[in-house]
């Protein structure tokens, strides 16, 4: 008895997980894999439309002969670098028709026109023209006529389905493509963005913990930059730092504090000299980082506040006993409380700052020094149009994420031991 | 230990009054004032001699009387004689001196011998600097893509930085680039089509995710575990490394273009989020209930659709809400999948507006304007539940 409820427990809940599982699988994992396929493979973006046999039909009246009509199709391969094999075609006709002129490749029978084409090279094209009279001599209707379409049919290479692999991508991705200098503005922007986006969280969760006015308000407040789409955010900020009439470098002319305006997004050095040291500022980056932390803050805002009120009153209170001062308070009781949620912070958004494509896209589309790795995948797939080198860059991403995630757990874990 | 006190809180909150200034000068300069200077040792020497002057001046005057007679003080000299500027911004200058004379008004001769008053007047400054810091750099861009809707090309052109709204003139003329975006640009509809990708990956992905968080909060099967550590493992895998292998199998099976392949990946992406956040709080419905319905010969479903579903009313809507904010803001994808003008998000339309050179600035930002509102809004509205669950289920981003 208890057996077979346990089976059909079982059985109810595959039923009950079977969706959601084969749809997330369909979507994520198994793209995944394909993207391994891909990576080792010479795919141009023009490669990956099938080739398709096409017929253009166009119907033509001959003067003097109303019986007659002459019909023509352009017929086409629509690829221009792969053939397609055993072409059949098929198109039907109203019941009172009969052909003038059949071609040899075709036949008529039933008021249905069947030809076997055999095979198109790429780029094939060719005029196909047939003669039909009525058998009754009544008119034709060259709209009905037209409104039937012709099927086509033929064999073709599926360029992503055949066997012949390379290892020619991943040495462009490794040797050529200023490798090094991708992986370091990825590591600028994914780390300070990260560490910036923590530390205002914490600055703002210790502000928003203490008790004043409209501070329901404030909560809601510090979470726009996060709720709101990211492509009105990033235009609006594209729009106060534009160099030409940008509001930013407007005011800042207007009070004298600069004399030309700074291109903040366009400009990918700027020269700085403190204390007589002069050092390259890698200037849209820092903006783009900037914009990072502004929009991202807000979640660690959220995680950390959520963990200040979980800590207990007590301890507080003691350390008010024993005259402790604001930033003892705040350095011996509140920043030891926080650092296990502070962790598993960093390493979220390490991991999504590392895969950020939509901000940098849209404020600066990669340019002036700030061409990350997931911009690289789109430029590589979609500018360049070489889809395989974008899958190799996409599994340079995936590995070094597992990396990443890898040395994490082995240091928390280490941690952990020691305490 | 007085002296360096007293000096230390008057610089401070000297420096707080500078900053409330600047803050409100930057707002009068944007609506077209001329002011070329921000006046920073005027105000120094006026912010000192305030605090210096009210901890003098101790309780011997009511306090609301001395906050009224600083601030017209500062004023009068500041905005009447020196800078010369409309009434509205004196009355504003007067209202920040009443708010600062309030706020140091707490503030005495005593209090400054207490232990740590240093760092309790740092403390408290710099909470009060934060708020209104904050408030105004997130607040800022938002303000800005408003009045620059309502701006005319002609108008940004003569000044820059002149961001007035002009009431007195023709609703029409006001709301132009509104006009403008819906007629000429086609927003109306794709308003529909954003409405439609997000409610429908909305339903789909309840369809999908009640049954399965039901199957991973309660039954006990073969691989609950794995699949429980794999929701949260994909969840973490980014959306970049998907883009190429989809778009090849979207293009061959024909399916870019369309809204059906948006729902497919929205729904997929969204539903590890939507598991986890249901199943957590169906473990926190009590069993009893569904075992009395066991008892009474309900099926699975049945228990699902009586008593899973009517419990967790508030949970299901958290979710979503959550799910329609991805959808709604949702860009990579749906600049991936969508090059026909026909098929375009409310996203991807703003995108390829701006990729023309010639676009004004001001229906951009129309655009932008129209697709924020929907998403502050349900955010302001249902903020008690987002919260809740934006720290359960920690939305992507």
């Amino acid at each position: 008895m208890n057996d077979t409820l346990a089976n059909t427990e079982k059985k109810t809940a595959y039923i009950l997980t079977l969706p959601a599982v084969l749809l997330v699988f369909s979507i994520i994992l198994f793209p995944i894999f394909a993207n391994i396929w891909i990576s080792f493979k010479e795919v141009e973006l023009k490669d990956i439309r099938i080739p398709e046999p096409r017929a253009k039909k166009i119907v033509k009246s001959i003067s003097d002969e109303p019986t007659k009509i002459k019909i023509l199709y352009k017929l086409r391969n629509s690829s221009l670098i792969q053939e397609i094999r055993d072409v059949s075609f098929q198109d039907n006709f109203p019941k009172n028709f009969e052909i003038e002129n059949l071609d040899p490749r075709c036949s008529f029978k039933k008021y249905n026109l069947k030809c076997e084409f055999g095979n198109w090279p790429a780029k094939y094209r060719e005029n196909f023209q047939v003669i039909f009279a009525t058998n009754n001599g009544s008119k034709i209707d060259k709209k009905n006529l037209k409104s039937i379409k012709p099927k086509l049919d033929g064999k073709s290479d599926n360029i992503l389905l055949n066997t012949n692999f390379t290892l020619k991508n991943f040495k462009k991705v490794l040797f050529e493509n200023e490798f090094v200098d991708l992986l370091l503005t990825t590591f600028y922007y994914t780390f300070f963005g990260t560490v910036g986006s923590i530390v205002f969280g914490i600055l703002t969760a210790q502000m928003v913990n203490q008790k004043f006015y409209g501070r329901t308000f404030m909560r809601s407040v510090l979470l726009f930059p996060y709720v709101a789409p990211v492509v009105a955010l990033a235009y609006t900020w594209e729009l106060l730092l534009d160099p030409n009439s940008g509001t930013l470098n407007s005011l800042l002319l207007n009070y004298q504090i600069i004399e030309t305006p700074i291109n903040l997004l366009g400009q990918k050095y700027i020269e700085i000299s403190i204390l007589g040291f002069d050092f390259k500022l890698r200037l849209a980056l820092t903006t783009v980082i900037m914009f990072e932390i502004w929009r991202y803050f807000p979640l660690a805002f959220l995680f950390i506040l959520a963990r200040l009120q979980a800590i207990p009153k007590e301890l507080y209170e003691a350390a008010d006993v024993d005259g402790a001062s604001p930033f003892q308070k705040f350095f011996n009781i509140t920043l030891p409380q926080i650092t296990a949620v502070i962790s598993i912070l960093f390493m979220i958004r390490f991991i999504w700052n590392f895969n950020k494509f939509e901000d940098v896209f849209l404020l600066t589309g990669g340019a002036s020094g700030t061409r990350t790795l997931p911009i690289n995948v789109y430029q590589q797939g979609f500018a360049i149009s070489d889809i395989g080198m974008g899958s190799a860059v996409s599994i340079v991403i995936v590995v070094l994420l597992l990396m990443f995630m890898f040395f994490y757990f082995k240091l928390l874990g280490k941690r952990v031991d020691e305490n | 230990m007085r002296t360096k006190n007293t000096i230390l809180f008057s610089l401070i909150s000297t420096f707080f009054l500078i900053f409330l200034i600047s803050i409100w000068k930057i707002l009068a300069t944007l609506q077209g004032l001329s002011i070329n200077s921000f006046n920073i040792e005027i105000i120094f020497i006026f912010g000192l001699l305030i605090s210096l002057a009210h901890l003098g001046i101790g309780d011997r005057i009511k306090s609301i009387y001395k906050s009224i007679i600083f601030s017209a003080i500062f004023v009068f000299c500041d905005g009447y004689l020196i800078q010369k500027l409309p009434i509205w911004y004196n009355v504003g200058v007067f209202l920040i001196l009443y708010f600062f004379t309030n706020k140091i008004s707490k503030y005495t001769f005593i209090g400054l011998k207490e232990e740590h008053s240093t760092q309790v007047i740092l403390f408290d400054f710099l909470t009060l600097f934060g708020i209104l810091f904050f408030s105004f750099v997130i607040l800022f861009p938002f303000y800005m893509m408003l009045v620059t809707s309502f701006k005319t090309q002609i108008a940004l052109l003569v000044n820059p930085l002149d961001f007035s709204i002009n009431f007195g003139q023709d609703i029409k003329d006001l709301f132009k680039s509104y006009f403008v975006i819906f007629k000429s640009y086609k927003f109306g509809k794709y308003i529909v089509i954003s409405t439609i990708v997000s409610v429908g990956t909305v339903i789909i992905t309840l369809l999908f995710a009640i049954p399965a968080a039901y199957a991973v909060a309660r039954l006990n099967f073969f691989g609950k575990t794995f699949l429980s550590t794999s929701i949260l493992i994909i969840y973490m895998f980014p959306a970049i490394v998907l883009v190429i292998p989809l778009y090849t199998i979207f293009s061959q099976l024909g399916l870019r273009n369309s809204i059906e392949g948006l729902l497919i990946v929205y729904t997929a992406t969204t539903l590890p989020v939507a598991i986890y956040m249901l199943q957590g709080y169906f473990k926190s419905i009590p069993k009893e209930l569904e075992e009395a319905a066991i008892l009474d010969k309900l099926s699975w479903f049945g228990i699902i659709i009586k008593i899973i579903i009517p419990l967790s009313i508030p949970a299901i809507s958290s979710v979503a809400l959550y799910v329609f904010m991805i959808a709604w803001n949702e860009f990579l994808f749906s600049l991936m999948f969508l090059d026909n003008p026909n098929s375009f998000t409310l996203s991807r339309a703003i995108q390829y507006l701006s990729g023309d050179a010639e676009t004004p600035r001001q229906y951009l930002m129309a655009g932008s304007v129209v697709v924020t509102l929907p998403v502050l809004f349900i955010f302001v509205y249902f903020e008690k539940y987002l919260v809740s669950g934006l720290t359960a289920g920690s939305v992507k981003g």
